[in-house]
């Protein structure tokens, strides 16, 4: 019956649509599922549905405070890698040798990975490591350096990989922005200085939103470099931590998810108020200044 | 006068900050080198304590990492893993990305939302129930359970990656093909295949590199059989009292090289940017 049906009598179902089928019954499956079931099961602790374990979180010494030490580390760790990048970032928006070549030494620490790089701060900035005897050997300072096992280590592991990353993003999005605009600029008089703060700073302030979520939501998932140079006993016990304890050393999957859903909400808490923020600095449309 | 003046200031200002910021780079990168170049010396050391250089080089300390960590089965699990993960995410993404750039429909920015999301959280949070779910059908533990949680970032990652190149090929093509009878599998074949071969070449190679280096998720759903490098790696730091520091740098050495021989072939192809952006925030609107 449909095949006889003349094909331009109404729109047939567009059979290109069933392309996207497989991926989306994937991300569901594997994304949402598990997310789903983990929000139910950490409302069952027993059998019926409470509350139990976010009360357990929030009265428990060991378990609330985390969301304050990862924020300690977080917040700075992301300020400073957004703020210093954007402008380096803004100093190389010309395409030059340079930036080819500074984008390429910043890729290497990002696929180096978290592990890695916490490695190398052991040797390097240990006690014993090559900075600490330089600067005793210069006698810039001479007593011990504590960088590692401390919150610091673990502030310096965080910008050294979210450093490069923040970079190469707003890297991304000030390249995408048409340089005639700012030309036009100048020639009514601007100077660079006025060309940032009118012209590249409006259009970059959705692209710097989105850069600071993400730099964000990598700083706040702090894991390994937690554990390897920090003290996941104390100062740096981050709250990812207390999740993996809850879940591979306790095996209270429940808590484990209740934690796991605190942490998406914390987050999602920031990164609301940055895209918030965002509004009141820039309203338009978000397109890059190329239309 | 005063405005001669002024410029001077501004010049010498405008200075000061270029030699500021190239100063602060020049440090972060300097440091980054020296890291690495700590690691590999002490991989090579026979003891290194307190100077600058070791007393005498050697190579065990590769053999004994070798041998220690079992680094030929892992770096086979991370090689079957990788490849893995890369084929899955192209057959699953590259197909949805041709339904997304080429496309209008009802709930089609829900669906890039669905694709962005895993992108945005961080893994820990969705790894910890995935991990859940994962052990009760049985599969955490399992190579197919470091594949499948995996491929939850890498497949909307090739997404994301191939919706605007494939905005940017000609709609007029793959009509043509049309007009000359092609079915949908032989245009997406003789036509589209070609046209995107640099694009998929571009994103199976960022995926393969940030695969190799993602930690968190291989390392909630690995058991002992199926772990990665990365995660060996962290054990062997985890636990490095017991073993010798040269051991594991030799083992860091190994994986360094691993991911930047991959690197180094993906840079020949892709912008370093590219790496962390073409997450396009937001959906053109429709």
């Amino acid at each position: 019956m449909a095949a006889a049906a003349p094909p331009l009598a109404r729109a047939p179902f567009d059979r290109a649509l069933w392309l996207v089928v497989p991926a989306a019954a994937f991300m569901v499956l594997l994304f949402v599922y598990p997310f789903l079931y983990g929000l139910f099961l950490s409302f069952e602790p027993k059998e019926a549905l409470t509350a139990d374990n976010y009360r357990r979180f929030f009265s428990d010494e060991r378990l609330w405070p985390t969301i304050w030490t990862t924020l300690r580390l977080a917040l700075p760790a992301t300020v400073l890698n957004v703020f210093v990048a954007l402008p380096i970032a803004y100093k190389m928006r010309t395409r030059s040798r340079y930036q080819r070549f500074v984008t390429t030494v910043l890729v290497i620490p990002i696929t180096l990975g978290t592990v890695l790089i916490a490695e190398g701060m052991l040797t390097y900035f240990g006690p014993r490591g090559w900075l600490s005897q330089f600067l005793q050997f210069f006698h810039l300072y001479d007593g011990p350096i504590r960088l590692t096992h401390n919150y610091w280590g673990v502030l310096i592991s965080l910008v050294i990989s979210g450093f490069p990353f923040a970079f190469l993003l707003i890297l991304s999005y000030i390249t995408g922005i048409d340089p005639v605009l700012a030309r036009a600029a100048a020639t009514l008089g601007a100077n660079p200085t006025a060309q940032f703060r009118h012209i590249y700073l409006p259009l970059l302030a959705p692209g710097l939103a989105m850069c600071f979520c993400l730099a964000f939501v990598q700083a706040f998932s702090v894991f390994p470099s937690a554990v390897l140079l920090g003290a996941p006993a104390g100062p740096t016990r981050v709250i990812s931590i207390a999740a993996y304890e809850a879940a591979f050393e306790q095996y209270d999957y429940s808590l484990a998810s209740a934690i796991a859903m605190i942490m998406g909400f914390v987050q999602l808490i920031i990164v609301a108020a940055v895209l918030a923020l965002r509004n009141v600095f820039y309203r338009g449309p978000v397109v890059g200044g190329k239309g | 006068m005063a405005a001669s003046g002024g410029t001077i200031d501004k010049r010498w200002l405008d200075t000061a900050w270029g030699g500021l910021l190239w100063g602060l780079m020049a440090i972060f990168v300097v440091n980054i080198g020296l890291m690495i170049a700590a690691v590999a010396t002490s991989s090579f050391a026979r003891r290194w304590l307190g100077t600058w250089l070791p007393e005498g080089w050697t190579t065990t300390w590769y053999t004994a990492a070798w041998k220690e960590f079992q680094l030929g089965d892992v770096l086979w699990v991370t090689v079957e893993v990788v490849f893995a993960v890369v084929f899955l995410a192209l057959v699953i993404g590259v197909p949805a990305a041709y339904t997304l750039a080429r496309r209008n429909f009802i709930g089609k920015r829900a669906l890039m939302l669905l694709f962005l999301l895993p992108l945005m959280v961080p893994p820990i949070t969705y790894g910890i129930p995935l991990a859940t779910v994962l052990y009760k059908v049985h599969l955490a533990g399992t190579i197919w359970g470091v594949i499948l949680a995996n491929l939850i970032p890498a497949a909307p990652f090739v997404i994301l990656v191939m919706t605007p190149f494939i905005e940017q090929i000609d709609a007029n093509l793959e009509s043509a093909a049309r007009v000359f009878g092609a079915s949908t599998l032989r245009m997406f074949w003789h036509v589209l295949v070609p046209l995107l071969a640099p694009g998929i070449l571009a994103a199976s190679l960022l995926v393969l590199v940030r695969t190799i280096a993602l930690f968190e998720l291989t390392f909630l759903t690995a058991g002992p059989d199926s772990q990665t490098l990365v995660v060996a790696l962290y054990y062997a730091v985890f636990a490095a009292g017991v073993r010798a520091p040269q051991s594991v740098d030799a083992m860091a050495m190994i994986y360094m090289a691993v991911t930047l021989v991959w690197l180094l072939i993906a840079l020949r192809f892709v912008n370093p940017t590219q790496l962390v952006s073409r997450v396009k925030e937001h959906p053109r609107a429709a």
